[in-house]
C-alpha cells in the first residue's frame, strides 16, 4: 500500500533528454498503466521508481518518504519483468523464496555450510516454505514448485515472476511490459489474472505497456506518455473518447483514429476536405486537423464526403473498410458492424460523420474545443453542404 | 540412394583428414605409452615397433615411483593449480561483472587495457615478477607458484563476455530481491556462467599442471615440485637418461588431465561453443 510521488523528475542518458520533467502522482491502491510507443521513456521511468537507476533530476516520494538514494530493496517494491528473469539455476520455489531469504535470513545464514549450522535457520526457512506455499497454492502453481524455469511454459514463467513478487507483500508492484512474451491468447487471459489480482491484493499497480489495449481493459487511470513527457493522464474512457492532444488520440484505439486535414474558417467554422462541416470553434482561423474515430464514421449515401473502397478487414464480429479519399494521405477506415453488408473492393463510397463525433485539433497538435451550432440553424447548413 | 551416393565421397574424405589430423596429435602419446611399456634393451633396439616383446610398464612404474616421490609431485601439482584457479575466479568473476554489467568512468578504457595485457607473454614479465617475489621473500614456496597466476586476464575477458549475454533484468530482479553486488557475482552470475566457467578452468588447469619454465625458476626445494619438474629428474646427463621410467612417470603425470578431461569433456564443449558464439 503506497502512494508514490514523482516531481519534476528529469533524466538524460549521454545528453539526450529521456524524460523531461514528469509530474505524476499515483494513488495509494490505484492500478495505473504507463502507456506509450517504444522509447518514450516509460520503462525508463518505472527503472527510476524502483530504484534501479538514478534521475538527473526531480525526486520520487514513496508513502510521504523521499526514496531518492534509497536502495532498490529497500524501497519495497516489486517488480515483474518481460523476461520474467527468473534465476535459471533454482528451482520455482527457491525463486520464490529468494526475496523472503535475503529480507528474513541474516548474512550467516545465507552461506551456504555455515548457516546449516545456525540454530534460527530452521525456523526462519518453516516460515518462509510456509509463505511460499501459500503464494504458489493463490496462483495454481503448487505443482510446479519443484521444476526449474527452463522446463515451465511462458505463461507458467509469468506467475511464477508474479509469485516472486507477491510472496513478500511489498508497498507496490511494478509491470514492465510483462504480458509481451506471450502469444496472442495467453495475453488476453494473463489480463483478466492480473487485474483479477490487483482487486484481491489492493495494492498499487503500476504497470508498463505499448499495448494499448492492455493499458485499457486493466487500468483505473492511464498516463500517456510520448517523447518522455506525460501527455494525458485520466480514465480509459476518457483517454479514449476525450484527447487532449492528438498523439493521444492517434495510439489510442486501434484501428488508429482517423484524422482529416481541415481548417478553421474566419467565420469559426471548421472546414475538412473542402467541405464545411456543421460544427464551430471558438479558436483563430488557421490550419487544424479534425479527428473522427473508425466507429463514428457512416458509410452510406447520406455521408457528404466520397472516396473509393481499397481494402476490407473483416474479423467476423465487425468489418473494417477502408476507403481512399483524394486530399488523404492514409486511406479512412470505417468500422461496420454487420460484416454482411460490405461494399466490395474497389467501389465508389460515401460516407459521414455525426458534428459530435468531431475532436479538432490545432496546428500544434492541442485540442481544441468544437461546439455543435443550435438546431434552428441546422436547415440552412444543410443547403451549403 | 543418389544422394547417400553424393554424401559419401566428400564424407570419407573428411574422415580420412580428420583421422590423419588426429594420428599427428596422437603419435607423441602412443609411442610414450609404447616407450614406457618397453624394457630398457627394447628402447634402444635397432627394429622399430610399437607393441613391446617383454611387457615392462609395471618394472617401468615401480622404478619411476622408487626414483622420485611422484605422489608428492601430484599434490604439489593439484595444490598449486586448484590454489590458481580458485584464485583466479575470485578476481575475474567480480572483474568480469563490472567490465560486462556495471557503468563507471573509464571502464572502457580499463577494459582495453585488460584485453591488451593478453597480448604481453608471461616470459616478458618473469625477471620482474621473479624480483618482486624475491623482495616479498616468498620465493621457493608455494605462494611463489600460485600469487602470479592470480590475475588472469584471460579469464576476466572470458568471463565478460559470458556475462555480456546475461540479460540485465535478472541482475535488475536481484537488486530488487535484495542481493547485493557482491552477492549477485557469487549467487546469480556464477551459477548461470559455470559452462564458461568450466571451459576456463579447464584451460587454466592445463595449462598451471603443465607449467615448466615458472615452477623451475622459482623453485629449489625438492619438496615443493610440480609434475613436469619429476619428469626432468629421470634425465640424467652422465648415466644416460632412463627412457622406460622417464615416460611412465611422464604417463602418471598427464593421466590425471586425461581423466578429468574425459570426465568434463561434455562441459568443457559446451562452454567453448557458449563463450565461442555469443
Amino acid at each position: 500500500m503506497a502512494e508514490i510521488g514523482i516531481r519534476a523528475l528529469h533524466k538524460a542518458f549521454d545528453g539526450a533528454d529521456v524524460l523531461k520533467g514528469v509530474d505524476l502522482t499515483i494513488e495509494n491502491g490505484e492500478f495505473i498503466s504507463l502507456v506509450g510507443p517504444s522509447g518514450c521513456g516509460k520503462s525508463t521511468l518505472l527503472r527510476i521508481i524502483a530504484g534501479l537507476e538514478p534521475q538527473s533530476s526531480g525526486e520520487i516520494w514513496i508513502d510521504g518518504a523521499n526514496a531518492d538514494g534509497v536502495r532498490p530493496s529497500a524501497r519495497n517494491l516489486a517488480m515483474v519483468f518481460q523476461s520474467y528473469a527468473l534465476y535459471p539455476h533454482l528451482s520455482v520455489f527457491d525463486n520464490i523464496a529468494v526475496p523472503l531469504r535475503m529480507k528474513r535470513l541474516s548474512v550467516l545464514e545465507r552461506m551456504p555450510l555455515i548457516g546449516r549450522l545456525m540454530p534460527s535457520l530452521r525456523r526462519a526457512e518453516r516460515t518462509i516454505r510456509e509463505d511460499v506455499e501459500r503464494v504458489a497454492g493463490q496462483l495454481e502453481i503448487s505443482s510446479l514448485l519443484k521444476r526449474k524455469p527452463g522446463q515451465l511454459s511462458g505463461g507458467q514463467r509469468q506467475r511464477v515472476a508474479v509469485g516472486r513478487a507477491i510472496v513478500r507483500q511489498p508497498r507496490a508492484f511494478l509491470f514492465d511490459e510483462p504480458l509481451s512474451n506471450l502469444d496472442a491468447k495467453l495475453r488476453v487471459h494473463m489480463r483478466a489474472e492480473i487485474a483479477q489480482l490487483h482487486r484481491q491484493l489492493k495494492t498499487t499497480f503500476i504497470y508498463v505497456t505499448h499495448d494499448q489495449a492492455e493499458a485499457m481493459t486493466m487500468s483505473g487511470r492511464i498516463a500517456v506518455m510520448i517523447g518522455g513527457e506525460l501527455i494525458q493522464v485520466g480514465a480509459p474512457a476518457a483517454i479514449y473518447d476525450d484527447p487532449s492532444d492528438i498523439r493521444v488520440a492517434e495510439f489510442i484505439g486501434t484501428p488508429k483514429v482517423n484524422a482529416f486535414p481541415a481548417r478553421v474558417r474566419s467565420d469559426g467554422r471548421l472546414e475538412a476536405l473542402g467541405h464545411v462541416l456543421h460544427a464551430t470553434t471558438p479558436s483563430p482561423a488557421g490550419e487544424c486537423r479534425v479527428c473522427v474515430r473508425p466507429e463514428r464514421i457512416e458509410l452510406g449515401a447520406s455521408g457528404l464526403l466520397s472516396g473509393t473502397v481499397v481494402h476490407l478487414e473483416n474479423l467476423g464480429s465487425e468489418a473494417f473498410v477502408h476507403i481512399g479519399s483524394a486530399g488523404m494521405n492514409a486511406p479512412v477506415v470505417a468500422r461496420v458492424n454487420d460484416p454482411s453488408q460490405l461494399p466490395a473492393i474497389g467501389a465508389a463510397t460515401s460516407y459521414g460523420f455525426a458534428p459530435e463525433a468531431i475532436r479538432a485539433f490545432d496546428a500544434g497538435g492541442k485540442r481544441i474545443a468544437t461546439s455543435v451550432p443550435s438546431r434552428i440553424e441546422r436547415p440552412r447548413e444543410m443547403a451549403i453542404v | 540412394m543418389r544422394v547417400l551416393g553424393r554424401i559419401h565421397p566428400w564424407s570419407f574424405v573428411r574422415h580420412v583428414l580428420l583421422l590423419a589430423g588426429a594420428l599427428v596429435m596422437l603419435t607423441p602419446f602412443i609411442w610414450m605409452l609404447s616407450t614406457a611399456s618397453k624394457p630398457q634393451t627394447e628402447i634402444f633396439s635397432s627394429d622399430l615397433h610399437l607393441i613391446p616383446y617383454h611387457f615392462a610398464l609395471w618394472d617401468n612404474l615401480k622404478i619411476a615411483f622408487a626414483k622420485a616421490d611422484l605422489w608428492r609431485y601430484l599434490l604439489n601439482g593439484l595444490i598449486v593449480t586448484i590454489s590458481i584457479f580458485a584464485l583466479q575466479v575470485l578476481v575475474a568473476l567480480p572483474a568480469a561483472y563490472a567490465f560486462a554489467k556495471l557503468r563507471f568512468l573509464g571502464r572502457d578504457v580499463l577494459f582495453a587495457l585488460v584485453v591488451f595485457c593478453i597480448l604481453i607473454p608471461p616470459q616478458a614479465t618473469a625477471i620482474p615478477v621473479f624480483l618482486l617475489l624475491h623482495k616479498l621473500g616468498v620465493l621457493d614456496s608455494y605462494i611463489a607458484l600460485v600469487l602470479p597466476f592470480t590475475i588472469s586476464v584471460f579469464g576476466i575477458f572470458l568471463m565478460r563476455q559470458f556475462f555480456k549475454t546475461v540479460p540485465d533484468d535478472l541482475i535488475d530482479a536481484a537488486r530488487m530481491d535484495g542481493i547485493s553486488e557482491f552477492g549477485i557475482v557469487w549467487r546469480v552470475m556464477l551459477p548461470t556462467a559455470i559452462p564458461a566457467v568450466t571451459a576456463f578452468g579447464i584451460f587454466s588447469v592445463v595449462a598451471h599442471w603443465n607449467d615448466y619454465f615458472w615452477p623451475l625458476i622459482v623453485l629449489n626445494s625438492e619438496h615443493l615440485q610440480t609434475p613436469p619438474l619429476a619428469v626432468a629428474h629421470f634425465r640424467n646427463n652422465e648415466a644416460g637418461t632412463n627412457y622406460g621410467p622417464l615416460m611412465a612417470a611422464a604417463m602418471v603425470i598427464i593421466a590425471p588431465l586425461v581423466i578429468a578431461f574425459l570426465f568434463a569433456q561434455r562441459r568443457f564443449i559446451e562452454g567453448i561453443t557458449l563463450t565461442g558464439i555469443k
